[in-house]
């Protein structure tokens, strides 16, 4: 059933599947990234072991600026350390930064084009307990109208850590998207990763319909398929790291093979990934598409399992809309 | 560093033709703001023609200091006081605000590279500043050569951010960073201590960790001994607070927030254009 090119976590089924911190694997590229560069620069607002920009403020002291709280400054700092050629990471929950700093992110980073990596932490509403107001569900969508924003959401903590090591080398204004909570680890160290290239990582050879999920719920939607295989439907599943640029070629193609989408994310249905995928496809393909994500709520607190299930991104729903999304094709 | 009474004379005659510039630009571009860019017209001259470190042939030198205008609206002394300077012909000044100019209405570095920032959004640019006097520090320590100036507006002092880069900069010791506050007490709405009131400024300043001077903004030598002074503190970013008169040098304009965002219009800009040639009178224009 898996695509066996992706070399996925051989365990992916088992229930007692490894689960590990997105945010962790950010930590540990981070330092990577500062060992074989050392133009990256940390900059975190009073969140440093929160955000794991610990691990490279314990590593490069000298290249560690805390901001305190002031999302604002963060952003605008950063940018200026740019503009003497350093590459500046800076960290904050997702729903400061880029939620707070916004309108300086567009100006002075990404008006400005300087080379400034946004790492939002704490991201979708699995964050659990500490309620709606540490929810960011709306960042995708700000920061992806932004020119010449990248954005990044990787599906676990190993794919984090690819992608930190990946941004670093690649020049341009770049939104990471992370998550609070343990999850399920999808791939593997040998797992293909680039910026901008989509990873099929369930390819059917007669695709019933077609996933393209991001983040930690690649893993609900990699459940969703095994699922649906019972009632004899064969989905195909994306896994769509980069929401900007969409890797275009890629997803036409299997979106033509498939005919039916559901785009999957822990983010509003408005303004994100199934936003972006709707806007390439209403010109390049029309097809029938489903949403999961949020509704146009704020969330609550909860625990993530409970809050997932309640905002509709739980497995189940995953499959109720690829049923859906069957029907009108 | 001593100013001679010649190079005092020679400033004065390059600030007359700057705020001359700045007048024909914006009653060509038909919008754009008088009064700021009037009142920073000094500073301005002082600066490109005997304060920073810099080459107009080589924008991208990287020793050069860094200027960073942060309130971007007064852009018009910038675009003058650069194409005087050399960095682009005195031609293009008359492009302001026009469709595929370089001189965007306000700076944009994509279009001018030569600029060290965009900006237009008040309250980044001493963040932005800050940002760069951190590089240097990270790299050079207290070694630093290239100083850091941020040009900013006392009406963006209302903004947090200003005031988050004020603290950091403070904590950090920034003595490369240079900051100068247009002093002019005027901001769209009205006049700034009845909008949102600033004083006592430089003790604010102070309380942050901040060497602070003020000066007169129109007197070249004020302005050459701050700057002289700023460089001189080890330990302490500086600012120069200086008091100027918004819409100097032209008596219609002067000290009337009316003019902080309107062009004149020709009529205006002809008489502007007289007092500025004439030295208010005292001399004959060759024009006439």
């Amino acid at each position: 059933m898996l695509n066996t090119t992706q070399k996925l976590n051989p365990k992916l089924f088992d229930l007692n599947i490894e689960q590990v911190p997105i945010r962790k694997g950010f930590g540990e590229g981070l330092v990577l990234a500062g060992e074989r560069d050392e133009r990256v620069v940390g900059l975190c607002a009073d969140l440093t072991e929160s955000t794991q920009m610990h691990l490279f403020k314990q590593k490069f002291p000298h290249r560690f600026i805390e901001i305190g709280v002031a999302e604002q400054n963060l952003a605008t700092v950063a940018s200026g350390l740019a503009a003497m050629g350093k590459i500046p990471f800076l960290t904050s929950y997702a729903m400061f930064s880029p939620g707070r700093n916004w309108e300086q992110i567009r100006t002075t980073i990404c008006y400005n084009d300087q080379d400034v990596k946004i790492v939002g932490s704490h991201a979708g509403v699995s964050v659990g307990p500490d309620g709606g107001t540490h929810q960011a569900i709306e960042d995708i969508a700000i920061t992806r109208v932004i020119p010449r924003m990248t954005v990044v959401v990787p599906a676990d903590a190993i794919e984090a850590k690819k992608a930190t090591v990946a941004i670093a080398g690649r020049r341009g204004a770049t939104y990471l998207r992370l998550a609070r909570e343990k999850t399920p680890v999808v791939t593997t160290e040998e797992s293909p990763f680039a910026i901008g290239q989509a990873n099929v990582l369930i390819d059917p050879i007669a695709p019933d319909a077609l996933i393209i999920a991001c983040g930690p719920l690649v893993y609900n939607a990699l459940m969703a398929a095994k699922k649906l295989l019972n009632e004899k439907i064969e989905v195909a599943v994306i896994n769509n790291h980069t929401v900007k640029p969409l890797d275009r070629e890629t997803l036409l193609k299997q979106v033509k093979r498939s005919g039916a989408v559901v785009t999957v994310e822990e983010h509003q249905k408005a303004g994100g990934l199934g936003g972006a995928i709707a806007e390439l496809l209403a010109v390049e393909m029309p097809i029938p598409i489903e949403f999961v994500g949020v509704s146009d709520q704020f969330g609550q607190s909860g625990t993530p399992a409970e809050l997932v299930e309640h905002y509709g991104m739980g497995i189940s729903a995953i499959v109720e809309a690829v049923r859906k999304v069957l029907k009108r094709k | 560093m001593h100013l001679h009474d010649d190079k005092i004379k020679f400033l004065e005659q390059k600030a007359n033709q700057i705020r001359q510039s700045i007048i024909e630009m914006l009653i060509e571009a038909g919008s754009g703001h008088t009064a700021g860019p009037l009142g920073m017209a000094d500073i301005f001259t002082a600066l490109y023609f005997h304060l920073l470190k810099h080459d107009p042939k080589r924008p991208d030198w990287p020793e050069r200091d860094r200027l960073v205008l942060s309130n971007g609206h007064i852009c018009p002394v910038l675009y003058a006081t650069m194409a005087q300077a050399g960095y682009f012909p005195l031609d293009e000044l008359k492009t302001l605000r026009k469709f595929g100019t370089r001189l965007q209405g306000h700076p944009h570095r994509d279009y001018l590279p030569a600029l060290e920032t965009s900006s237009g959004p008040l309250g980044a640019g001493l963040a932005q500043a800050v940002g760069m006097a951190l590089a240097e520090k990270i790299d050079h320590g207290r070694a630093s050569s290239k100083f850091i100036y941020c040009l900013m507006s006392d009406g963006e002092l209302d903004a947090g951010n200003s005031w988050e880069a004020i603290l950091l900069a403070g904590r950090e010791g920034l003595h490369n960073l240079i900051a100068i506050v247009d002093r002019n007490n005027i901001q769209i709405d009205g006049f700034t201590e009845e909008i949102m009131p600033l004083e006592p400024l430089a003790d604010k300043w102070r309380a942050f960790n901040w060497h602070v001077i003020e000066i007169d903004g129109h007197n070249f030598e004020e302005i050459n001994d701050a700057v002289g002074e700023a460089k001189s503190v080890f330990a302490k970013p500086s600012v120069i607070i200086a008091h100027t008169i918004p819409g100097k040098g032209v008596g219609a304009f002067e000290r009337r927030y009316e003019w902080h965002g309107k062009p004149p219009n020709k009529e205006e800009g002809a008489v502007a254009i007289s007092e500025l040639r004439t030295l208010w009178g005292r001399i004959q224009s060759e024009h006439e």
